[in-house]
């Protein structure tokens, strides 16, 4: 295993010295690094990033996101996607590209107040986010508990691979829709199922830099002793601290984006 | 300033017992506001006040956006029980002028460009005064910058130091400043070594206005520390130091 350096940092602490290349939440002051967020740093040969533990969502291209439809003009959906600009879906997206205001009924497909899943297509400094529905999975929530967390704890949630995510649907029979901005979906076929969902999420959203939570998730959980024995040596690795793969590549996003009952994306 | 009584006896304490070089007891809680994205309560000696951030969030109006980076916004105001005698809730010629400063004082530390078309608004909220307030603002409002997760170059803290009996001593406190020779408020960015504030009222001469700001950076200094537990305490509570695998 590649040996990573890890600290607790607040702005303005040095995460690392010498010709090191600054990834993510980090500047480069002279020849040290320097942190610019609360956070868990980590440090090997690739570079030195800052793993945020507090912060509102700032939207990225291709980020899954959950939202809801605020209102419509002729062309587009606005959406609350729980950051500082207002999403937009365009009509072309759901109508095909002879959309016509005249002729097609916005109302009809999406209303005001109605939850979806979307992924960016579209986000630069210049612009609001372009949403897009056209994907697997993507579209329209019908029914479900809405809870809000921090996004700094969604890739903690989701766990490596989905494992996390994965012990809480399966133990609370429940199917749970993940946006990266902190928006999540719970849906159950009982009360029970759903609560116990919904309290296993906030532990982890409070305890997420704590060691030992999968375990702790398992016990809340009731998963049976056996399974968290044998799962304890796979998952201790993981729960030194928040999950890396939020501020990855491109293809770690896309895994940790939205993971449904089944485990696939 | 005609100075009516002696303001340091002669076992060299001052009007609230503190020797020359000492600051008033520091006390910061981390999260305070649960509606805020970040927020602080400082209590700086009798100073009690509150720091709350929003954002980066929507302009309104939207003409104040600039394309290039966020806009920071700040109000600094003193609640109408923070006084001995009841202060007009309306923002007063001062309160304006320091909402001016504590921003300016603010603004050096925040990445801004990370942020564009979008606002960060930062309220300092006086609930008990005592002298070096807009220090103790400035203080609990970078804790509440770094809880609310806006990109810092470094954290801001502040502290003043003025003349007092003809001597230079460092947090100058309420009757200090009203009775006392020179009030010199700094700002100080601590591990960039970087002032980002420095205003002085009354007299000082070269030497007295160096030894001055030594202090007031000394005294920023002891500041960061408190600033730096009570985030780690927020954040990390007793798994303090580091980890390595």
């Amino acid at each position: 295993m590649q040996e990573v350096k890890r600290k607790y940092v607040i702005p303005g602490d040095i995460v690392a010295e010498g010709n090191m290349r600054p990834l993510v939440n980090v500047f480069k002051n002279g020849n040290s690094i320097v942190a610019t967020r609360i956070g868990i740093t980590e440090s090997n040969q690739d570079g030195a990033k800052v793993i945020p533990l507090s912060g509102i969502y700032f939207p990225r291209a291709n980020d899954i996101v959950i939202g809801k439809i605020l209102d419509h003009s002729s062309l587009s959906w606005s959406v609350d996607i729980n950051s500082c600009f207002a999403a937009h879906l365009p009509a072309q997206d759901i109508f095909g590209r002879d959309f016509s205001p005249a002729h097609d009924d916005m109302g009809r497909q999406l209303s005001t107040g109605d939850v979806i899943v979307a992924r960016i297509a579209i986000f630069d400094r210049t612009r609001d986010p372009i949403l897009t529905i056209q994907d697997k999975d993507l579209g329209k929530i019908p029914t479900g508990e809405l809870i809000k967390i921090s996004p700094t704890r969604v890739p903690r949630l989701i766990g490596k691979r989905g494992s996390m995510i994965q012990t809480i649907e399966k133990a609370s029979s429940t199917r749970i829709t993940i946006g990266q901005n902190g928006i999540i979906v719970v849906s159950g076929k009982d009360k029970e199922g759903t609560t116990l969902a919904i309290n296993a999420i906030h532990m982890v959203e409070v305890e997420a830099h704590t060691s030992n939570l999968t375990q702790r998730i398992k016990q809340l959980l009731n998963v049976p002793e056996s399974e968290i024995e044998s799962d304890a040596q796979t998952n201790d690795s993981n729960d030194t601290t928040i999950n890396q793969d939020g501020i990855n590549s491109n293809n770690n996003d896309k895994e940790m984006g939205m993971i449904n009952s089944n485990g696939s994306k | 300033m005609v100075q009516s009584r002696s303001l340091i006896d002669e076992s060299g304490k001052r009007t609230d017992g503190r020797v020359i070089d000492e600051l008033r007891e520091v006390k910061i809680n981390v999260g305070i506001v649960k509606n805020a994205d970040g927020s602080a309560l400082i209590e700086f000696g009798k100073n009690r006040i509150i720091a709350a951030v929003y954002g980066p969030r929507e302009v309104h109006p939207k003409h104040m956006a600039l394309s290039d980076r966020g806009v920071v916004r700040c109000r600094y105001h003193m609640s109408p029980f923070s006084t001995d005698t009841r202060k007009s809730p309306a923002p007063s010629r001062r309160e304006t002028e320091i909402s001016k400063v504590i921003r300016e004082a603010l603004e050096p530390a925040l990445i801004l460009e990370d942020y564009p078309r979008a606002a960060i608004d930062i309220f300092i909220e006086i609930l008990q005064a005592d002298g070096g307030s807009r220090c103790a603002g400035i203080s609990a409002a970078s804790v509440a910058l770094a809880d609310a997760g806006i990109n810092m170059r470094d954290m801001v803290s502040a502290c003043a130091a003025g003349k007092v009996d003809d001597k230079i001593a460092v947090d100058i406190n309420d009757t200090e400043d009203k009775e006392g020779g020179a009030d010199m408020p700094v700002a100080y960015m601590p591990n960039l070594k970087k002032i980002t504030l420095l205003q002085l009222d009354g007299e000082l001469n070269p030497n007295e206005f160096n030894t001055c700001l030594e202090e007031a950076v000394r005294g920023c200094l002891k500041v960061y520390e408190i600033q730096r537990s009570s985030l780690m305490e927020k954040y990390f509570g007793d798994e303090k130091g580091m980890k390595e695998e």
